[in-house]
């Protein structure tokens, strides 16, 4: 999966360059988040400004972020969801969990 | 005229497929003669459906066994779109899944949202046992 990775005060901005989030990528995304909590960062934004298709295991991936970040007092939010991301994230309500930005720029500034 | 559409495809039990699956439900909908709602909508809903029914059939039913096959059919007739998703797997049951009632430990489960959000988007589900394998029937009235 292509994830480009910065960091910009303190914050580690990961940027999901793919079309699909979906059950064929999904665990790499979660073992990365895993990885990142495991060795302390506290602060993580994902961004999906260019993800056009999220599933059930592409949320799962990010809510399994969310539930790693929240065990060690570190944060995880996530930005520039397209219309159709958004909807998904609706559906199943997980909009109340996390912190959503619609820029990566607002994201970055919320820390 | 009538705008019959009947594809069948089978691809290999793997989740490298799931785009291109993916992507035929969308294009379909966007192409689909005589549709008045939200093509967009539509596009979107098929994509996610098509993709959540080849997981659910690569990973419960065939086992994650990349030797076998997952086939699936696309009926379109003029009121109603039928998805058919078929396994050669032990299967499972269906009707044990129940909704998730989204309270805050539900909501932070890691998986189980495939079978809801298909019921969520389409009209029916339904999963039964046929010889050699099971089928996953997924209806939307159009």
């Amino acid at each position: 999966m292509n994830i480009k990775r910065e960091e910009q005060d303190n914050v580690v901005l990961m940027q999901i360059k793919e079309e699909r989030l979906d059950a064929h990528n999904a665990d790499e995304l979660k073992q990365e988040l895993g990885r990142l909590f495991e060795a302390g960062r506290t602060n993580v934004v994902v961004d999906l400004k260019e993800v056009r298709f999220i599933d059930s295991s592409g949320l799962g991936a990010l809510v399994s972020g969310f539930k790693n970040a929240s065990a060690r007092q570190a944060d995880l939010k996530l930005s520039g969801m397209q219309s159709q991301v958004r909807s998904m994230f609706e559906l199943t309500r997980l909009h109340r969990v996390f912190d959503i930005y619609t820029t990566m720029d607002e994201a970055l500034a919320s820390f | 005229m009538k705008n019959e559409i009947d594809i069948r495809i089978k691809v290999p039990n793997q989740t490298r497929y799931l785009s291109l699956i993916g992507r035929i439900g969308e294009d379909l909908a966007l192409q689909l003669e005589g549709f008045k709602g939200d093509r967009e909508d539509l596009a979107n809903q098929l994509n996610v459906v098509l993709t959540e029914a080849m997981v659910n059939a690569i990973r419960h039913a065939n086992a994650a066994d990349p030797d076998k096959q997952v086939d699936i059919r696309i009926t379109i007739g003029d009121n109603e779109l039928l998805l058919q998703v078929f396994d050669q797997g032990q299967g499972f049951d269906l009707n044990s899944i129940q909704d998730p009632d989204f309270n805050d430990e539900e909501l932070l489960e890691t998986g189980g949202r495939g079978i809801y959000i298909m019921r969520a988007l389409m009209d029916s589900v339904v999963y039964r046992k046929i010889p050699g394998g099971n089928v996953l029937e997924i209806r939307k009235r159009l």
